[in-house]
């Protein structure tokens, strides 16, 4: 549990916006601004944020698929920002992903077999008549029949298809799967489906989960622990248990907060944050959060917090926190 | 929008320096010596020599260009073989006889285009939908010759409502002041030669106004139909808004780009000079004067003229540039 | 009831396709009294935006059309209303809010032009008040700047800010009736309870009944009073909003409420209801959730039930003789 799988260190993404006559370089979007966080082998960490807080372009830099500006991506042991093409390649065999649109990432010409089939080809797994057999018994994990095969995605309701997009990322067994937004296009009937899923997979196959989305209830139901980002920074990183029952960051509390509780008996005070997350062009000075944080002081708007870990192992980039 | 102007004439340069690059390159592309072409295949040696040299075309190919480029910029394009009159006096009067012609068919094109794609999008799948549909596919496939011709057949022949070729009536000419003559006997107060002007034109716009007309009524009709399915619009019927004004206000500023781009093109084209409907009607526009030049082997004329043709061109997509911006604001920030 | 504004009666709509006729409302009934927030539940396909849309007489034309029942608005049906007539309720009388506040907003017109518009076909003000009051209303739903930003246009607000345009625009003219469509689904969790915050206070400030529909448990036990769950085009539910959370009498809102994860206690495994939502149509016989349902008896693969009970109904053989 506690062997390390994948450690990610002060990873940046920076966008450069051109403007004006001459496309010069005016100012630069901190999409993602120095993020790190640790991962352990068979545990599911969890990334919450709201739009536009940079936690898909975090996933996404993980896998290579958007490139990072700046830190490492130490995963098994070898930084994979240093590797050359044909040597990534290799890499995204244990790095898979599952998107949130499950039909927009279905090729609708292909037959669920060849969606399937084809990571496997990619990666030359097997012969023919293996990766076959192999489809099959993928369909049949993910709670789908060996006769699906054969069928087209269109043919399938919302969570059916997630559930290929499931398969094809476990066909080349990878060790880890990066979820960006598994269930948020889906039915909560369907959802709580596909949640289970992904549960009983990880168990059975030893897998390890980083789990990225922004519905906070959801996230804490599959993570051992969650980080929260705001403005492409983590605000705060914990056990799960501990980040819900006692959030630190002012962040992390008001959007806790926010998340309307299914129950008509709970209305507890919420903390209503005002204004929209500032655009990450212009970031407030100091605590990116200072400008909407109902306890800032003004340590908040002149210095930066930096990740810092507490007495209980849990760590948050807040001023105000001891 | 001043920035996003700015910039878009700045990309104009490049853009017009390589064209002129690349109608430079046509007289040098053009099988044989042009001193040889010019002269004809009698001439002496030292008379191709002594014309290769008055013409500079003995210097370097660069040194050849910017001659060129500066007697482009300052509007020397050359003398005509043929008559030997300067091709810069006298491509105007075409160029205008083609901008009239061209703006004539293009306003047809635009306001019968438009409104039968509308009406087609929003009363979809109804007859008066079929109807235009149609008449629109029968307009792409219609050859313009044999449009003109039939229209010259009734309307002049048969009926004799209009007069079947010409800009003016022979009898009767116009006294140029822009070579605009709609503009020219309006500015006149001749107001008995603008009708006969307008006679003149009728038909030959018509018959260059269908292709386009065709293309941009099926534009209008299919960008339509995805704006009238989009949330805003549903917004607006929930305001209760009357749908005629749904439709021409909200919709169709919406779904003008594509239309605009179909609009620009299709302008760009003609007047690049209509020579199948110039020669039925005998409009001396500016693809008369190039396919009249082509025949003698006028060379600096062919020249001349795909210059302005491409120029016309390049400028209509820089107008079509700046209205793009105009009517959708977030243009300006892409 | 005397005191319903809007009552719906036995409501049918269908969409004609060419696979011929879908029923996609199926006899619906409920009324929304003035003032109160009414909750309408159900996943993609249950019906519950198209109940909105045939209230609103904005059903796509021609494939979906009212087939049966009345709605009755202010004692008056207007369920066939002629189109004109029609006109002068909507945006007027019933106002109406939508998921996608990105795409909402007409994108090549000033938040000015669009607010005053529902203004202007309602009410005759000069420019100079219709101005005053589009300014009123962006302070109404706390939009800071309002003057400038009449003159921006849609790409240049952020999601939030759409959709409190869009919730200006549909209190313009001071509504009886305004249906929200999902609408903070589209945003992020704080922005949503901004919204939400801001509709509570227009319900208690302007008197203005909401019916809010969403698929969002947690969205309606905050804000409903009454909640109406709706699965297959037909209400399988109904009641006051703590009855149906503490005591669910329908074994889908039961599963439904199940199948959430909780934020404060981690459950080792969710429940989950097997299957997923049919297609409108297919099921021809019986109760439309018996192929999903943990309970399922004989007789609800064979007969429909009704939706029974006095206060707190349901569609539910197992409720039957409560009633």
């Amino acid at each position: 549990m506690s062997e390390l799988l994948l450690d990610v260190a002060n990873l940046k993404k920076y966008y450069p916006i051109k403007q004006g006559v001459f496309n010069k370089t005016k100012e630069t979007v901190r999409a993602v601004d120095g993020v790190s966080f640790k991962v352990n082998k068979g545990e599911t960490l969890g990334i919450v944020g709201e739009s536009g807080c940079g936690k898909s372009t975090t996933g996404r830099m993980i896998m290579r698929l958007i490139e990072p500006t700046d830190g490492k991506v130490i995963f098994e042991g070898q930084d994979i920002l240093n590797l050359s093409k044909h040597e990534m390649r290799k890499v995204r065999k244990d790095i898979q992903m599952i998107f949130q649109d499950p039909f927009a990432s279905l090729n609708p010409r292909q037959t669920v077999g060849q969606i399937i089939e084809e990571p496997m080809i990619v990666h030359k797994m097997g012969d023919r008549k293996k990766r076959q057999a192999r489809v099959q018994e993928l369909l049949e994990l993910v709670g789908l029949s060996a006769y699906h095969a054969k069928r087209y995605p269109h043919q399938f309701s919302g969570g059916q298809r997630q559930r290929i997009g499931i398969a094809r990322a476990l066909a080349v067994e990878p060790k880890l799967i990066i979820a960006d937004e598994p269930v948020s296009a889906l039915d909560v009937s369907v959802q709580s489906q596909v949640l289970n899923l992904l549960q009983d997979l990880q168990k059975k196959l030893n897998l390890t989960y980083i789990f990225i989305a922004h519905d906070l209830s959801v996230v804490r139901h599959i993570s051992n622990r969650v980080g929260v980002m705001y403005l492409g920074k983590m605000v705060e990183l914990a056990d799960s248990e501990t980040l819900y029952r006692e959030p630190k960051h002012p962040y992390t509390q008001a959007l806790l907060s926010a998340v309307p509780i299914p129950d008509p008996e709970n209305k507890t005070k919420r903390i209503i944050l005002s204004g929209d997350v500032p655009s990450p062009a212009h970031p407030p000075s100091g605590c990116p959060f200072h400008d909407r944080c109902p306890v800032a002081k003004a340590i908040c708007s002149e210095e930066i917090p930096h990740l810092r870990e507490l007495a209980d192992g849990r760590l948050v980039s807040c001023h105000l926190v001891d | 929008m001043l920035s996003y102007s700015i910039k878009r004439l700045l990309m104009l340069v490049p853009v017009l320096l390589g064209m002129t690059i690349i109608v430079f390159s046509i007289i040098h592309a053009i099988p044989g010596n042009p001193a040889q072409t010019i002269l004809g295949t009698k001439a002496t040696p030292e008379a191709i020599h002594h014309l290769n040299a008055s013409l500079g075309l003995d210097k370097p190919l660069y040194v050849q260009y910017f001659t060129y480029l500066k007697d482009v910029l300052t509007g020397n394009l050359g003398t005509s073989i043929q008559d030997n009159n300067a091709i810069a006096s006298e491509i105007w009067p075409h160029l205008a006889a083609t901008i009239e012609l061209s703006f004539a068919a293009m306003l047809i094109a635009v306001i019968i285009g438009v409104n039968a794609g509308i009406i087609s999008a929003w009363k979809k799948n109804s007859v008066v939908d079929y109807i235009a549909m149609i008449v629109a596919l029968i307009g792409v496939s219609m050859p313009i010759f044999w449009l003109g011709l039939l229209e010259q057949w009734i309307f002049s022949v048969k009926l004799n409502w209009l007069p079947s070729i010409g800009q003016t009536d022979i009898t009767s000419t116009v006294a140029p002041i822009t070579n605009l003559y709609l503009v020219d006997t309006l500015l006149e107060g001749q107001f008995g030669q603008f009708w006969m002007v307008v006679r003149h034109l009728i038909m030959p716009a018509v018959a260059l106004a269908t292709i386009p007309m065709a293309i941009i009524a099926r534009m209008t009709r299919s960008s339509m139909l995805e704006v009238l399915g989009s949330d805003y619009i549903r917004t607006a019927k929930a305001k209760g808004q009357r749908m005629g004004w749904i439709v021409y206000k909200y919709a169709l500023k919406n779904a003008f780009i594509p239309i605009l781009t179909v609009i620009g093109l299709q302008t760009g084209l003609m007047l690049g000079g209509a020579i199948l409907t110039e020669t039925i009607f005998g409009w001396p526009g500016i693809g008369l004067y190039v396919y009249n030049a082509i025949q003698a082997r006028d060379y600096p004329v062919i020249q001349s003229g795909i210059l302005i043709i491409a120029f016309m061109f390049i400028m209509v997509n820089f107008i079509v540039d700046l209205l793009y911006g105009l009517i959708d604001p977030r243009i300006k920030y892409r | 009831m005397s005191d319903s504004i809007l009552e719906v009666s036995n409501l049918r709509t269908s969409f004609f396709t060419d696979d011929g006729e879908v029923p996609a409302v199926d006899g619906i009934s409920f009324s929304i009294k003035e003032g109160e927030i009414l909750g309408v539940v159900g996943e993609s396909g249950c019906g519950k935006s198209v109940t909105s849309l045939s209230i609103m007489g904005l059903l796509p034309h021609p494939q979906g059309k009212i087939v049966g029942g009345q709605i009755m608005y202010e004692g008056k049906d207007i369920s066939h209303l002629k189109e004109a007539e029609m006109r002068k309720l909507r945006g007027n009388d019933l106002a109406m809010i939508f998921q996608e506040p990105m795409t909402s907003l007409n994108p090549v017109f000033t938040i000015g032009e669009q607010l005053t518009e529902a203004i202007r076909l309602h009410n005759h003000m000069s420019k100079q008040e219709q101005n005053n009051r589009a300014v009123e209303l962006l302070k109404l739903v706390g939009l800071p700047r309002a003057t400038e930003l009449l003159k921006e246009y849609p790409h240049e607000l952020s999601g939030g800010m759409r959709q409190r345009v869009m919730i200006a625009i549909a209190m313009s003219c001071n509504p009886k009736v305004l249906i929200a469509d999902e609408p903070t689904t589209a945003l992020d969790v704080t922005i949503q309870a901004q919204i939400l915050d801001l509709m509570l206070k227009l319900n208690q400030e302007t008197h203005t009944a909401i019916m809010l529909i969403t698929h969002d448990l947690g969205v309606v036990a905050q804000v409903c009073k009454r909640v109406v769950v709706m699965y297959g085009g037909k209400i399988v539910e109904e009641g006051d909003v703590k009855d149906i959370f503490n005591h669910p009498k329908h074994p889908y809102t039961e599963g439904l409420i199940k199948s959430i994860p909780d934020l404060y206690s981690k459950k080792d495994k969710l429940y989950s209801i097997k299957g997923s939502v049919p297609k409108p149509g297919s099921i021809k016989k019986g109760c439309l959730f018996a192929p999903r349902c943990d309970y399922v008896m004989d007789k609800c693969k064979e007969q429909v039930p009704e939706l029974l009970g006095s206060g707190h109904k349901s569609r539910c053989f197992l409720h039957q003789d409560e009633a």
